[in-house]
């Protein structure tokens, strides 16, 4: 018999293996450093005097740069290392000013050609090229609790319209609890609330002289409120990164109430945290009239001396969430401020207010979510429980001259760094329920080269030590078997690369490991063709023998295989998903370089043979 | 073809000296694990840690006392695979920002970078914990599956033992000489246990496509041919796969160091399982012929001269 595929086969395995070339390709082309300059604003100009003095800065601090350029609105610099990127990019946020945004960015350097089709390097994760990874937890019981401070000030709003007579109302522990003096003033409340709200369940009770009505959310409005703090959560957190001028960063939802944010290149830590953490946000409110009940009002400090107070009514005319842009700059007598302008709902609902209120003075609070873990014992177990407090304090008392509109001032803050960072906060929009670091790690750029450069040369050596082996034992065969081991290898790179794959030092591992692995089927048909032989089969049947009863392992072994990688996909998060990808990819390109790229080549090259008598193999 | 592969060895005849050591070595492990544990990384326990790298070597107690003073009494300062890189780790009672921290009090008086500092809090360190002990417990519990299914429940047995066996005794390793154990090497515990069970699929199908090609002959005898039929095989994919693990010990640097390491006795351990563990069970629990003939989830559909080979959409892969 002879050995050979139909001629659908050759090329359909030529033409897998063709892109499996062409999408590893890009990978020859290591992305550049760079620093990517563009206006804060869209008011900025970008031309050929921005680019003159970016480069005139580098030169004068003695950095070099290769291939200036300006697209889209933006120059681009490019470096050799990431050293000289990091330097650059401080160098040129203090040449520049704060007019321009002067972020760390990857240039590709793949050709053009192989961009159209879609061929991209793989990405590299943050352990092979430097930055930061935090882990963040959404504090859902404090958006279910804000969520219910809202309803109770509206329910109560209500109660005062229709004349129902209340002794009080707050929100605890998840559920709104209301006291009436009397019987019938609950029932009436009750009619009210289940006719306008059907997200609560209520119950009613009564102790001593005081009737209570306890409104409890139903689950699904619960859920609704966590759904939407979270994606409201993520939002902000996107806007925030990108004011901090970082490409590439990767914001993404967690299980069902955390948020990972990675940023790449980033080595300030801090300033990342504080910012991307930060809770701070305005209200603005009237001050109390001075007859005033003091059920209407609050009592707050200043923030630059808590020693001062003023009453300010407990209503608020409206918060940071109405704020449309913000932006820093200095007043008269040279103090920072933040100019704010407001949404449409926000403007005239400011105007509305200081229209009747011209010669009262308005407050401007900063409020400060804060919590931390508290350990507590409770019937002899250590139990750790979340402290929440939430800070406010006036920054602004000043006197309503006439109706504001959308575009006013805020001044009272204490420097500027404080001042860019509020107009900052306020431009991202705010927190719609407090975020905490449960995880954060930071890796140096140094220590990103050296991880990429140990895998790589791991990858190498491991490949050079198995082609060596594989020759040596089964000579021609062997040759065979190298070949489609590095087909393998392409295919694998390719195939990560299309699917946009993240590649870690864990996942070069997982390479390194398919590299050591791949080899296994092909022995199994190399072994099986070599008993095949022995048996006395002719050399064409015992290649098809071997070839077709090896099948058999192969396919059991890689699925069970496959199934343990993907329970490692499912479970493992970060740099173990990582290696859980490359090891899944792996095993499939294997399984299909060894069964069909290797049986190709056997074909094309001695299937064709009936006078073969021996084997190199 | 040379006569000298045809010679062979008489693998079971050793299958009591190999089962007392095996026994011998998981119970070691066993007792090790209860008793010293494991070396939780940062990854389990939460907690800081912080690399740093120093342009001169440093003196160990030096930076011991430095963080000492500074308010850091139980920081754990040691070396990290060379005398300048320097590794602080810090308990978890400490916040977020201690990286930071820790190099401005280390800075003032020598000239040192960070290269990697790390937080993870506590209850991402116990969540992770769990999802370990599930992932492998899930994975154990897939493969008897399928396996029982592709084979037969003895079959099941006999691959999932030496998964456990090979997972024991790595995890021992890592408890006796208090190797740090983190998420990477739960990762390459997961890949020593495909690995291994690769192997063990390799062999057990051997013995299957011999207990029905090969009529006389009793169920050991088979097995030892079996055994040596994929022995080659064996080697030289254990081989291959040892020399590139060695590769990325040698060169793969020190952040993925235990990680290798994990492997690299799981190799090894889980080639020695596959011969001596799985095909010992196979002996033990007296696999024979009747269990392969007429597979007892498949009676009823009649008979399947050659239910082992795949599905006609499979085989035109070949």
């Amino acid at each position: 018999m002879l050995n050979k595929y139909p001629l659908w086969k050759n090329l359909l395995v030529s033409a897998v293996v063709l892109l499996g070339i062409i999408y590893a390709l890009p990978n020859l082309f290591p992305d550049d450093y760079a620093v990517q300059i563009s206006g804060s604003s869209a008011s900025v100009s970008v031309d050929e005097t921005l680019l003159d003095r970016a480069q005139e800065a580098l030169d004068e601090a003695d950095i070099d740069y290769r291939d200036p350029s300006m697209d889209d609105g933006a120059v681009m610099l490019r470096f050799d290392s990431s050293d000289a990127q990091l330097r650059a990019r401080s160098r040129l946020q203090e040449a520049l000013g704060s007019e321009y945004v002067s972020a760390l960015s990857l240039a590709a350097t793949t050709p053009d050609w192989l961009r159209s089709i879609g061929a991209t390097p793989m990405n590299l994760g943050l352990d092979l090229r430097g930055g930061v990874h935090f882990l963040m937890q959404v504090d859902m019981e404090a958006a279910v609790d804000r969520r219910l401070d809202v309803y109770a000030s509206e329910i109560k709003r209500q109660l005062r319209e229709e004349r129902i007579r209340y002794r009080g109302g707050d929100a605890e522990e998840g559920q709104l609890e209301f006291v009436f003096p009397s019987e019938s003033a609950r029932d009436d409340a009750a009619s009210l609330v289940s006719s306008e709200y059907d997200q609560f369940r209520s119950n009613t009770r009564s102790d001593g002289e005081d009737y209570i009505l306890e409104l409890t959310l139903n689950q699904q409005s619960a859920s609704e409120i966590r759904d939407y703090a979270l994606n409201q959560n993520l939002t902000t957190l996107r806007n925030r990164v990108n004011e901090l001028g970082v490409a590439e960063p990767l914001i993404q939802q967690q299980g069902s109430d955390r948020i990972v944010v990675q940023l790449p290149g980033v080595q300030d830590t801090a300033e990342a945290k504080r910012v991307l953490g930060s809770t701070a946000n305005l209200e603005f409110r009237l001050e109390a009239r001075s007859d005033a009940s003091s059920a209407r009002t609050e009592t707050f400090p200043f923030r630059n001396n808590p020693n001062r107070t003023a009453e300010l009514e407990r209503d608020v005319i409206i918060t940071g969430d109405n704020v449309a842009d913000a932006n820093q700059s200095f007043d008269e007598n040279g103090q920072p401020q933040v100019n704010i302008t407001l949404d449409g709902p926000g403007g005239s609902m400011m105007q509305d207010v200081t229209r009747d209120a011209v010669g009262r003075q308005l407050g401007v609070l900063f409020i400060e979510h804060s919590s931390e873990e508290v350990e507590r014992q409770v019937d002899g177990e250590t139990v750790t429980e979340r402290v929440r407090e939430t800070e406010r304090s006036i920054i602004s008392l000043a006197t309503i001259r006439s109706t504001l509109g959308s575009n006013f001032r805020v001044t009272g803050l204490e420097n500027v760094a404080e001042a860019s960072e509020l107009a900052l906060l306020l431009r991202a929009g705010a927190l719609a329920a407090p975020i905490y670091f449960v995880e954060e790690r930071t890796i140096g750029p140094s220590l990103g080269q050296q991880n990429i450069e140990s895998g790589i040369n791991s990858v190498i050596l491991g490949f050079i030590l198995v082609a060596l082996t594989m020759l040596v034992i089964y000579k021609a065969f062997g040759l065979l078997a190298n070949i489609a081991l590095t087909v393998n290898l392409t295919l694998l790179v390719g195939a990560m690369s299309v699917l946009g794959a993240t590649l870690t030092l864990p996942g070069i591992a997982g390479i390194v490991l398919t590299v050591g692995m791949a080899v296994d089927a092909n022995v199994l048909i190399f072994e099986r063709i070599k008993e095949e032989l022995r048996e006395g089969l002719p050399v064409q049947s015992a290649i098809n023998a071997g070839f077709s009863r090896a099948f058999v392992s192969i396919f059991d072994a890689n699925v069970t295989t496959f199934l343990v990688a993907g329970i490692l996909f499912a479970v493992g998060t970060g740099p173990v998903k990582g290696f859980a990808v490359t090891l899944l990819i792996g095993i499939l390109t294997s399984m299909f370089t060894a069964l069909m790229v290797s049986r190709a080549i056997v074909n094309v090259t001695i299937g064709g043979r009936s006078d073969l008598k021996a084997l190199s193999i | 073809m040379s006569e000298t592969s045809k010679r062979t060895i008489d693998f079971m005849g050793f299958r009591r000296i190999a089962a007392a050591l095996s026994i011998i070595l998981v119970l070691g492990s066993a007792v090790s694990l209860g008793t010293k544990g494991l070396a939780l990384g940062l990854d389990f326990t939460g907690g800081s840690l912080v690399e740093l790298e120093y342009a001169e070597a440093p003196a160990l107690p030096e930076v011991r006392s430095q963080l000492a003073s500074a308010g850091y009494e139980n920081a754990m300062v040691q070396n990290f695979g060379s005398d300048t890189a320097v590794l602080v780790r810090l308990p978890a009672q400490f916040d977020d920002t201690v990286g930071d921290q820790v190099v401005s009090a280390l800075s003032g008086s020598a000239d040192l970078t960070l290269e990697r500092s790390e937080y993870v809090g506590g209850q991402v360190g116990e969540e992770l914990r769990e999802q370990g002990g599930i992932a492998l417990l899930l994975a154990f519990f897939v493969v008897l599956i399928y396996v029982a299914m592709r084979f037969q429940l003895k079959f099941g047995l006999a691959s999932v033992v030496p998964l456990v066996h090979d997972v024991l005794i790595v995890l021992g390793v890592f408890s006796i000489f208090q190797l740090t154990f983190d998420l990477t090497v739960l990762a390459a515990l997961l890949a020593v246990i495909g690995y291994s069970l690769n192997d063990t699929i390799i062999v057990s199908d051997r013995i299957r496509e011999n207990f029905r090609r090969i009529l006389k002959g009793g169920p050991e005898e088979i097995i030892n041919t079996s055994l040596n039929q994929v022995l080659l095989r064996t080697i030289v994919t254990s081989a291959t796969t040892l020399v590139v693990l060695l590769s990325l010990l040698v060169f793969g640097g020190e952040m993925i160091r235990n990680f290798a390491l994990a492997l690299f006795i799981g190799v090894l351990v889980g080639t020695y399982s596959s011969i001596y563990v799985a095909a010992n069970m196979l002996v033990t629990l007296n696999v024979n012929r009747d269990d392969l003939y007429v597979p007892k989830k498949e009676g009823a559909e009649g008979s399947q001269p050659e239910e082992e080979e795949p599905p006609d959409w499979l085989k035109r892969m070949e």
